[in-house]
């Protein structure tokens, strides 16, 4: 008889524990499509040099990273300074600025430096959409063929970095060069 | 909100509305609630279907046709510019399935990771029947037991008399 009492409790305790894990899935992280898929096209012009167009093709040829931030993201701006210390130690970072407006994207760059090679301007989103962008400050690392290998969504903290970002870059570059 | 504090007159607070609106560069997003003009009826029932099949990725519990967000705004905008150039709906959810995933759909595709999502009613309906099986075959058990036996019926009565 006991083990039958103690069925429901079991039953209880097994949709506890659904619930729990399902406390720990992080609803806001999507898989993305785009993973293993060329850098989706664009057309748009240049943050600093407007009269420059930039296409997806000014993005490849090295491994890479594409940054989709904005003036009036906070947690772009949290995540800035990383960009610019990932910089300085040689990571090529391009950067999307999504639905921005020239002129506070600028005087966000003055503030916070500019880790950028170069920068597309994208204030209606057109660009962001062909890249599945849809919560800004997202991270895509590119191999030295323009594909998309790896996509993070939110932003880029040290823990972030050490154990999404430096290995794969690494191991692209070594893919690269041999 | 600012016209109730009382420090601004309403009227100068309205004013200021419609010069920040005017000042506003015309975005492409759809705001909620835009009339649309459509090309023909089908046009506008395809739209109108759409909208409410589709997720809002930034805002995940609401479809495009409730949701405030920006980037819902771009996606109506997808969808409408799509469907007036004569882009079939599946066109359309397959445009926005490339760029966002299976998620942007409120009506999930069967295939093999949704197994389980669309098969789960049919399992707790067949676990509910297995239950309901073996209940009925105990109760039923219990009915074709034999009738108290005589020293039953002698423990009961000592019972009954308070032995």
């Amino acid at each position: 008889m006991t083990p039958k009492i103690l069925l429901p409790f079991a039953g209880v305790l097994a949709v506890l524990g659904l619930f729990y894990l399902g406390l720990q899935v992080d609803s806001r992280e999507l898989p993305s499509p785009l993973i293993d898929r060329p850098a989706p096209a664009f057309e748009l012009q240049s943050l600093t040099e407007p009269d420059r167009t930039l296409t997806e093709q000014d993005f490849i040829g090295e491994v890479a990273l594409v940054n989709v931030f904005a003036s009036w993201c906070s947690s772009c701006w949290a995540e800035h300074s990383n960009l610019v210390e990932l910089e300085r130690r040689g990571i090529t970072i391009h950067g999307l600025n999504y639905r921005d407006e020239r002129p506070a994207a600028l005087r966000y760059l003055r503030r916070g430096g500019n880790p950028y090679t170069h920068i597309a301007f994208d204030p209606r989103g057109d660009a962001g959409m062909e890249w599945g962008v849809y919560a800004t400050p997202e991270t895509f690392l590119l191999d030295a063929n323009g594909r998309i290998r790896h996509k993070h969504v939110g932003p880029l903290d040290a823990q972030v970095i050490r154990e999404e970002f430096l290995p794969r870059i690494e191991q692209l570059t070594a893919e690269a060069a041999s | 909100m600012i016209g109730s504090t009382g420090f601004i007159p309403k009227s100068l607070v309205t004013v200021l509305a419609l010069v920040w609106l005017a000042a506003v560069p015309m975005a492409q997003a759809i705001p909620l609630g835009t009339p649309l003009e459509f090309d023909s009826q089908e046009q506008r029932e395809q739209y109108n279907k759409l909208v409410r099949e589709l997720r809002c990725t930034v805002c995940q519990s609401e479809t495009l046709h409730e949701s405030q967000a920006a980037l819902a705004g771009d996606m109506r905008r997808r969808i409408y510019d799509m469907t007036r150039s004569g882009a079939s709906g599946d066109e359309v959810v397959d445009f926005l399935v490339q760029r966002y995933g299976d998620y942007v759909r409120y009506r999930p595709p069967l295939q093999a990771n949704t197994l389980l999502l669309w098969g789960s009613p049919f399992l707790a309906l067949m676990a509910g029947g297995v239950i309901w099986w073996r209940v009925v075959r105990r109760r039923r058990a219990l009915l074709s037991d034999e009738a108290l036996s005589d020293a039953d019926r002698d423990a009961l009565e000592r019972f009954r008399r308070g032995e």
